[in-house]
């Protein structure tokens, strides 16, 4: 029993102590801040959006007579081929993108994490079919799994977080197993199985925690991945629905006028940058501040 | 070595049959009989499961997926819906210009990448590393069909460098080739430069300054040969979403690829066509990454001898 | 006299005042601080130290290997063979090394480039500096080969396809590959089995006498200076704190650190006696004490101690040492006073 108690101690230690040193080496690195700042400013924006603008009126009603408008000070953005402003679609358009992003790594992350950490906990046949199945995603390209995927279940929002979702769980899952494999000899295992703990309770106690780590910087940058491919589906015309504001989709349509209002091309395709390069900066920050060895 | 890979090449069968019954599940399970739509609206029943036998639609999902599988092996990929053509003649019509594209992609992200990222690392903290390194994360953060909209804007728009679309002649591979490398060229960078800063520091680098070999050589000769190897595996890696990002340049440039051959295809719910060029990408890509494992043994002799054993 | 006499008057090396230290992050690591060292012709000098003492660093300042950034040598002459080498080109610079001065390296698992077969990495320095064709430079590669006692063939042969002791036979067979007139070998037996220890320092010791070559053999193991050295010098924190001959050092110990090492030693003749370790460990190179850098770890320290650094003086003809205990009337070590 004691030994139990002292066992949850010295991990809840490490944990935070080991928290603490990632923030204190985070602060020191001015491109992950930067990151930070930037995709904390985009989420607010995201959230705030309903605050600014109405739905029906502001950002799929078509105004006729404000048709294709070069930016100005009434439309910092221009307008769109329906009169639409393209500000304030490009803000909406950060919901569904955040959305999809974040929902489709959630969603990789748990199938991903469950299945390596249960095949590399568990061994034997399992773990050989999880991990073939694994190399077979990987070598489908994730473009076309995600089309394959969408273009099956038909196009709604939800599928395409599915479909980017099972694109990336491979990744996760060889994280997980590689850090079950790394823990699962060492004798505090060992010692968790003799004082009787469940298999269950040994992985989400003794071993998970110690994959954390590499498992927050895989998300991190996987979600700026998962944007950017929700983002060519919806370009492809297999994403998110029209008349919402998803950015790929703004940019499909902008690029029919490719020619004269090459305005309508450029925004959306500079939100997704900013987005993703934010989220590159942090995961990349956070990868460093976790292994100080890889930082140079 | 010739036994790896035989092994190699018989492990290879298995992995497809899986990959092809995972796309073939998938793409199976799509909502609504195809039947239907083919048939028409006012269909009898008997019309209909004749038309389902035709189309090689009667029996369950493993039935159809072994009579697939067979055909499979005859190299027989079953018949587009749309066109009514054979989907084996159709994708081998694509294939060439997607292969085409992807190696020009290959070549273009290595010229720029290798040398950009060996220079980064020797001269590790100057402000050519800065300017690399914040390139390559801009094309990492990139888009690529953004990119592409962004080029045909500035070089066939603004400039008339290069065409906006097509397949014609040399100059029209420019801009899908750099739209689809840069974020290779990017991933390429980081790594040569990771992967020379890691060697730079071994003790062996060492042994051969002390010999009296001139720096550029020991850059050259030594440091690179070591630091290929997890370049080389990001090249396998990659080659998949090479492929993955050609069917986007391939819509965006109008290139008639496999990409574009998918997109199509279900836009028309052309299922036999997705599932079959599913199929063979896959199969494709596998088979270069095999390659790519054979071309390791040569660049490293310690792979070559755990592949003889 | 004759002219092989006058040559053995000059010194292969002379170095005066030489300096390391390296700008970090963290502040300035002074390795090595102002330190002397010559050495005759044939003859072998011993480095001895602690792990940290700054004994490799000197090595790679007397090739010019010390990366920079962040390392900044100084000195005030640096002599190899009579030739002032502070100035010279980069390209200077790489046809004496392997040529006139080199070095066999530590850790021989890590010293050889995995990439290339050992035949090819002996040749390199032969193509390079005897200016041979590479079918040549491989035949001499296999001569070197048998010399270090590798039979030829194995040339073809990749790194990974040896022993350990075999790769350090490697290492050998390439710093002598050019007939060096200097050779520095850097712990060349610590990374080996202890049975295979002993077979590569014989093997250096009869290829030195073959080639007539002058050597500086970097190592903390004293048994190895008493065999293979003619001097030695002892450094500590970055200083030569006691130098000499083998007789001065060994036998007319004067410092007490030198006495410490001695103490570490187990004694074949009174197993009954404890060993008496060093207590203590060498100061951080990023914070040396004032004075001297032993005083805090050392038995017969004094207030006056920690003033100032002790110089190295003259206590005969060739034995010098660094400690100002002596300055004291009747002062004696220990190790001294029991005899």
């Amino acid at each position: 029993m004691a030994n139990e108690k002292e066992l949850r101690a010295h991990q809840k230690y490490k944990k935070r102590s080991s928290l603490g040193m990632v923030w204190h080496q985070l602060k020191k690195n001015k491109g992950a801040i930067i990151g930070l700042i930037l995709i904390s400013l985009v989420i607010i924006l995201a959230l705030c959006a309903p605050l600014i603008y109405d739905y029906k009126q502001d950002i799929v009603k078509n105004h006729v007579r404000e048709r294709m408008l070069y930016p100005s000070a009434e439309h910092p953005f221009g307008t769109d081929d329906l009169g639409r402003d393209i500000l304030a679609r490009v803000i909406w358009g950060a919901r569904y993108s955040l959305a999809v992003g974040v929902v489709a790594v959630l969603f990789a992350l748990v199938v991903g994490v469950t299945l390596g950490a249960i095949a590399g906990y568990v061994g034997g046949v399992f773990e050989d079919i999880v991990m073939r199945v694994c190399d077979i995603f990987s070598s489908i390209p994730s473009v076309l799994l995600a089309i394959a995927v969408v273009s099956a279940m038909g196009k709604s929002t939800v599928n395409l977080m599915i479909a980017v979702g099972l694109a990336s769980s491979a990744p996760f899952t060889r994280v997980a197993r590689a850090a079950v494999l790394v823990v699962r000899d060492e004798e505090y295992i060992e010692a968790a199985k003799a004082i009787g703990m469940r298999d269950w309770q040994i992985i989400l106690e003794h071993i998970l925690p110690n994959c954390v780590s590499q498992i927050i910087v895989q998300a991190t940058l996987r979600v700026g991945s998962a944007i950017i491919s929700a983002a060519q589906l919806s370009f492809l015309g297999l994403g998110v629905p029209a008349p919402a504001p998803e950015w790929g989709a703004m940019l499909s349509s902008g690029r029919q006028f490719i020619r004269d209002y090459s305005y309508m091309t450029l925004f959306p395709g500079l939100a997704i940058m900013l987005c993703v390069l934010s989220l590159n900066l942090l995961g990349d920050g956070l990868r460093d501040a976790l292994d100080p060895k890889l930082k140079r | 070595m010739w036994r790896y890979i035989l092994k190699r090449l018989l492990m290879l069968i298995p992995v497809l049959l899986a990959v092809a019954f995972v796309i073939y599940a998938i793409m199976n399970v799509a909502e609504g009989d195809p039947v239907y739509s083919v048939a028409g609206a006012d269909a009898t029943e008997e019309q209909l499961a004749a038309l389902r036998e035709e189309m090689g639609l009667n029996g369950s999902l493993i039935e159809r997926y072994f009579r697939y599988i067979g055909n499979l092996l005859k190299g027989d990929l079953g018949v587009s819906y749309v066109s009514k053509q054979d989907v084996m003649k159709i994708y081998l019509q694509r294939l060439p210009n997607t292969l085409k594209l992807a190696s020009m992609t290959m070549i273009f992200a290595t010229l720029i990448a290798l040398p950009l990222g060996i220079i980064a690392a020797v001269n590790q903290n100057s402000w050519i590393d800065t300017v690399s390194m914040v390139l390559a994360l801009i094309g990492l953060s990139m888009p690529n069909f953004w990119l592409g909209l962004l080029l045909i804007i500035l070089f066939s728009l603004k400039l008339g460098w290069f065409p906006s679309g097509g397949n014609e002649g040399f100059k029209s591979i420019i801009l899908p080739a750099f739209t689809v490398g840069a974020g290779l060229a990017a991933l390429l960078t980081r790594t040569t430069r990771s992967s020379m800063l890691d060697v730079i520091r071994q003790d062996y680098l060492r042994t051969a300054r002390a010999k009296g070999v001139p720096e550029k050589t020991i850059i050259r000769k030594h440091a690179l040969r070591n630091a290929l190897i997890p370049i080389i595996t990001i090249f396998g890696v990659q080659f998949s979403n090479v492929l993955g990002g050609s069917v986007l340049a391939e819509t965006v440039f109008a290139w008639p690829g496999v990409g574009r051959l998918v997109v199509d295809a279900i836009d028309q719910r052309d299922i036999p066509t997705v599932t079959g060029a599913l199929v063979m990408t896959t199969m494709l890509v596998t088979v270069v990454n095999l390659l790519i494992d054979i071309v390791y043994a040569f660049v490293d002799p310690r792979i070559k001898a755990k592949y003889s054993k | 006299m004759s002219e092989k006499e006058i040559t053995r008057n000059e010194k292969i090396l002379d170095v005066k005042n030489l300096s390391v230290r390296f700008e970090t992050e963290d502040g300035i690591v002074r390795a090595v601080n102002g330190i002397d060292l010559d050495l005759g012709y044939h003859r072998t000098l011993g480095l001895v130290g602690e792990t940290g003492a700054g004994k490799t660093t000197t090595a790679l300042a007397l090739l010019r290997l010390v990366q920079s950034p962040p390392g900044v040598v100084e000195c005030d002459k640096l002599e190899i063979g009579g030739r002032d080498i502070r100035e010279l080109s980069i390209e200077h610079m790489e046809q004496i090394r392997g040529k006139d001065i080199s070095m066999i390296f530590q850790d021989p698992m890590t010293a050889l480039n995995p990439v290339f077969t050992v035949g090819d990495q002996i040749a390199e320095s032969l193509e390079l500096h005897e200016h041979l064709n590479h079918e040549q430079a491989l035949e001499r590669a296999g001569d070197m080969l048998e010399m270090v006692g590798i039979p030829r063939a194995r040339g073809k042969e990749y790194p990974h396809q040896f022993s350990g002791g075999m790769k350090q036979r490697v290492v050998i067979a390439i710093a002598l590959a050019c007939n060096p007139k200097l050779l520095i070998a850097d712990e060349p037996t610590t990374a080996l089995d202890v049975t295979i220890q002993a077979q590569v320092l014989e093997l250096m010791n009869d290829l030195k006498t073959k080639y007539d070559t002058s050597m500086i053999m970097i190592t903390h193991d004293l048994g190895i200076v008493a065999e293979v050295c003619d001097e030695v010098a002892v450094m500590y924190a970055g200083r030569i704190i006691e130098k000499g001959t083998l007789e001065d050092v060994f036998r007319e110990t004067m410092h007490p650190y030198t006495e410490g090492l001695f103490n570490s030693l187990p004694n074949i003749k009174n197993r009954t006696a404890r060993l008496k370790p060093i207590m203590g460990l060498m100061p951080d190179p990023t914070n040396l004490p004032p004075g001297c850098a032993f005083a805090p770890r050392c038995n017969y320290a004094t207030e006056e101690c920690s003033k100032e650094v002790p110089e190295l003086k003259a206590v005969s003809q060739t034995h010098k040492c660094a400690c100002c205990a002596y300055e004291r009337e009747g002062f004696c070590i220990e190790r001294r006073a029991k005899k």
